[in-house]
């Protein structure tokens, strides 16, 4: 893996992006992740060898990183940086699917290949959504969002306490391993022993850090609520914006837009 | 270990999000009564805790690789399994939205691969069985030991069936689970070395801890065939609901292709609904236009199922090049889409 810091660095970019003031991020939350939900389930219900069809789905991502005012440059980095897991179990599907299913000319495609290609763009398209939902929405909000759509609120409280503190205690293990590295020349002291104690030590600390954040929930009456700045209401643009999108996958995923368009334009249909 | 959305089908991965969710409630409902209050925050930080864990790594003796931390029965061993569970599934869910390590829709089976096996099998029927009542050092480590590889085992092998289930991934099922399970079997007893070196640590440090946490209530038989019980209702009313669902998409070709590639062993007992549902809405698909694709159907209904995969671009080259334009086509228009509205945007 790479560095804490860089990781760590990586993981206030793209949480800072959710302070953005757009159209998109002034949405209700709710509205933003029932249409991610609905996006990435006509996603991955397309058949294993269907890959044209899957294409126009990236109208999504693109539209709302135009509107939301996102780094397209960033995201899309994020997104090929997650590729190669995919292809790393997609690459077996052509070994052992071997029927060719396509014939170009001389060359034969194989229907390993397809769903091989197809699973890549299949991961694109779901991590994508993801990402973004969380670039134009943010942590907390999505919390909220998934309480208000009936999460029990044990675990949303359990979700924000983690998100609180997941930056301190990110930055203090990597001091701690940063420490440690810096101690262990030629690699000797990075072993499972020092390991042991080092989390050990990590751990004793977090111990005594919750007990004196009870102590202080306590002190400042805490009832086991979270409170927000924005109070968001699911008004006219959320209901638009949850069927409008919602109509386009289920339309998107029925009409193979792709090959419609193909034909349209070389005169070639069946 | 994390399962991807991208070898997932809707079905699986939707049964799997309401035996997880399922869970999740089960679990907080658990917490919020036998709460004592102080472990809000402790679960909170704790899962903080795990997550900074994960990321420093150490070398493995001898192979020159490294490794880290799982984490679920550590945690399991602390805070006890229902606390646990809810600490692993929102470390699990701020993976997936800010690592995209799995997916949204595959979080449910992630939460459960990795949530459900330690804290609700391998803690309670593993962990504390050889532990016994009067725990020493060596118990401990034989317990964590066997308890983290078990674990993992159990976890690595329901990403084989999930993956399996989704027939996704062309890899078949003994090949799949050869692969995996060796490596998992690795992994866990890195986690369990681990896991002993920890909580020895911490044991050595402060016991208190360590008692506290082995004095939480045992849970019996009660609770944990409870859970097991709401679990199996949930994924078979889900899988029920979900499969009749999906079936009556007006796509039946889909159905039709995973049948007859090779998964038919395994949802042989759905074979018979599905072919019914399928017949069913070819008569009433409702989209005029969608007729241009279904003379493919028929037609190859006849032939060597092999040969049934071919889809809408069955050897056709003239459709194949349709589809391949097209294809290029709408890329760039969804890109150029995006690019406008951000030029616009800017502008205003």
């Amino acid at each position: 893996m790479l560095s804490i810091d860089g990781v760590l660095l990586d993981f206030k970019r793209l949480d800072s992006l959710a302070t953005g003031d757009s159209a998109i991020h002034r949405l209700d939350p709710r509205a933003k992740v029932l249409v991610t939900f609905v996006f990435i389930v006509t996603v991955v219900s397309f058949g294993k060898y269907e890959l044209t069809a899957m294409v126009p789905f990236f109208i999504f991502p693109a539209v709302i990183i135009g509107l939301g005012n996102l780094p397209a440059g960033y995201i899309a980095r994020k997104i090929a940086l997650l590729c190669p897991f995919a292809l790393v179990v997609a690459i077996f599907n052509p070994v052992f699917d071997r029927e060719v299913l396509v014939q170009l000319g001389p060359l034969g495609i194989t229907g390993g290949w397809i769903s091989c290609a197809s699973i890549v763009v299949r991961a694109a398209l779901t991590v994508g959504a993801a990402i973004i939902l969380l670039a134009v929405t943010g942590f907390p909000a999505i919390c909220r969002a998934l309480e208000r759509l009936g999460m029990p609120a044990a675990f949303a409280v359990q979700l924000l306490f983690l998100y609180r503190y997941i930056f301190v205690l990110t930055e203090e293990g990597g001091r701690a391993s940063r420490a440690r590295a810096l101690r262990s020349f030629g690699n000797k002291g990075l072993g499972m022993k020092t390991y042991g104690s080092l989390l050990g030590h990590l751990l004793l600390r977090t111990w005594l850090r919750a007990e004196r954040i009870h102590m202080a929930m306590l002190a400042r009456g805490f009832t086991g609520e979270f409170h927000t700045r924005h109070e968001f209401r699911f008004g006219r643009r959320e209901h638009l914006f949850l069927l409008c999108w919602s109509t386009l996958f289920i339309t998107l995923r029925l009409q193979n837009a792709s090959q419609l368009l193909g034909s349209l334009v070389t005169g070639i249909s069946r | 270990m994390h399962m991807a959305d991208a070898l997932l089908s809707p079905a699986v991965g939707v049964t799997m999000w309401a035996a997880s969710a399922g869970a999740i409630a089960y679990c907080s409902a658990k917490v919020r009564s036998e709460l004592d209050d102080r472990k809000a925050p402790l679960m909170g930080v704790l899962g903080a805790f795990l997550f900074a864990a994960q990321m420093i790594n150490f070398t493995i003796p001898a192979t020159g690789s490294s490794g880290h931390l799982g984490g679920g029965l550590l945690l399991a061993i602390l805070l006890g399994p229902c606390a646990a569970f809810l600490t692993i599934a929102s470390v699990l869910v701020v993976q997936a939205l800010f690592f995209a390590d799995g997916g949204l829709l595959a979080l449910g089976c992630n939460i459960f691969n990795m949530g459900f096996f330690p804290a609700f099998i391998t803690y309670p029927f593993v962990y504390k069985k050889i532990l016994g009542s009067n725990p020493d050092q060596k118990r401990l480590t034989m317990a964590t030991l066997i308890a983290a590889v078990v674990g993992l085992q159990l976890g690595s092998f329901s990403v084989v069936l999930e993956t399996l289930f989704s027939g996704i991934s062309a890899l078949p099922f003994t090949t799949f689970a050869l692969l995996m399970q060796p490596i998992h079997l690795a992994i866990g007893i890195v986690e369990g070395f681990v896991t002993v070196a920890v909580v020895s640590f911490v044991y050595k440090a402060r016991p208190e801890i360590m008692h506290g946490a082995m004095e939480v209530r045992p849970i019996g038989n009660h609770p944990v065939r409870n859970v097991l019980l709401a679990f199996l209702a949930a994924a078979i009313l889900t899988g029920g609901g979900v499969s009749w669902f999906a079936s009556k998409d007006p796509d039946g070709l889909e159905w039709a292709i995973a049948r007859v590639t090779g998964k038919e062993e395994l949802q042989g007992p759905e074979h018979g609904l599905h072919g019914a549902l399928a017949a069913i809405q070819e008569k009433s698909a409702f989209l005029p236009d969608y007729s241009f694709k279904k003379p493919v159907e028929p037609k190859n209904k006849g032939e060597n199922p092999a040969i049934e995969k071919k889809k809408e671009a069955e050897g056709n080259l003239g459709t194949s090049i349709a589809g391949i334009v097209g294809t290029l086509m709408t890329l760039a228009l969804a890109f150029f889409s995006g690019f406008l509205l951000k030029k616009r945007n800017k502008a205003a």
